[in-house]
């Protein structure tokens, strides 16, 4: 009997490894910039292209930072909640339009609705770059002190919303 | 048959023409120096396209990697080493974008493992070893060597 027990022990090991590697999802890779500073960018906005944003402008505030474009499919599935959310004002979130046309992305806007404080026109993709952005959408949380505190990858869902964003910026807007 | 032969010509000509034309997106806008395009193809070669994880940068088609492309070549011709535009890539995509990860606290299982089970599977196989040469066969029991002898005296009488 207790010739078995040692391979049983790795086999458990081995199929508890593989369990959590299978409900892994491959393409959530984690940024190395979670709990740094976020990276700095001077853009101009979408509605007014004159007019600058910068991150040294919204220091002092939690906010999150939405990439986006009109093209990206997968925005479209979360772009109703960003909505409601902008309608409760419980976060202010700006908008990163990423590789895309004004024109399209004023036309989306005035399409579905516009949810962020304002939009920076992102449209070499080079503040996508800095942000290790892979694949729109993604959402950064940014504290008072300008320090990356989350990243979501992939469209936020209503889940991911109250568990994990909605609690993590109450908190950081306490402190 | 005239025809058909044409037919057959004419697709030929065009599978070649779009092949040709393939051939040409695939290639990454070309810069004039060939010297700084096989550089940036070589930095390109060692990254992991986060779009297609199995690509490298230098043979995805991704948007994300034409554009890291692009990146690489800029830094190059500002003078950069390949160390610093991977030191670059790795600040913002984390290890995961390099295909051979650099040794580190969080990589380190990731080179020792193979080699330290390598050593434990040795140690154990080595220990086994020993241990078998230890045994001395048994005796054989009375009726097991009368038994041998018989198969013995058979096999000398069947050659």
């Amino acid at each position: 009997m207790k010739r078995y027990l040692l391979p049983l022990a790795v086999f458990l090991v081995l199929a508890g490894f593989l369990a959590v590697g299978l409900n892994r999802d491959p393409h959530e890779i984690p940024s190395p910039l979670v709990d740094k500073p976020a990276p700095a960018f001077n853009l101009p906005r979408v509605d007014d292209p004159m007019q600058m944003i910068s991150t040294q402008d919204l220091r002092g505030q939690v906010w999150l930072l939405n990439v986006w474009a009109s093209w990206c499919v997968a925005c479209r599935q979360e772009h109703p909640l960003l909505v409601e959310l902008a309608r409760t004002g419980a976060i202010k979130v700006y908008g990163l339009n990423y590789k895309d046309k004004r024109e399209d992305a004023l036309g989306l806007l005035r399409k579905s609705g516009d949810p962020y404080v304002k939009s920076v026109s992102d449209t070499e993709g080079l503040v996508g770059i800095d942000y290790g952005v892979y694949g729109v959408p993604e959402t950064f949380v940014i504290d008072k002190q300008g320090v990356i505190r989350y990243k979501q990858i992939g469209p936020i869902t209503a889940e991911a919303l109250r568990d994990t964003l909605l609690p993590l910026v109450k908190k950081l807007e306490a402190s | 048959m005239t025809r058909r032969w044409l037919i057959s010509l004419g697709l030929a000509a065009a599978s070649l023409l779009i092949s040709s034309a393939a051939m040409a997106v695939q290639a990454p806008s070309s810069s004039a120096d060939p010297a700084l395009e096989a550089r940036v193809m070589a930095v390109a070669e060692e990254l992991r396209c986060l779009v297609c994880q199995n690509e490298t940068i230098a043979a995805s088609h991704a948007d994300l990697a034409i554009d890291l492309r692009k990146q690489i070549r800029t830094k190059l011709a500002e003078g950069q080493s390949e160390r610093q535009i991977l030191d670059f890539m790795v600040e913002r995509y984390g290890d995961f974008v390099l295909y051979r990860p650099r040794l580190s606290a969080t990589t380190v299982l990731l080179w020792a493992g193979p080699f330290a089970l390598l050593l434990v599977g040795g140690v154990v196989m080595a220990r086994t070893i020993r241990a078998r040469k230890k045994q001395t066969p048994a005796a054989l029991s009375e009726a097991e060597s009368a038994r041998a002898r018989q198969l013995l005296a058979q096999t000398t009488s069947d050659s």
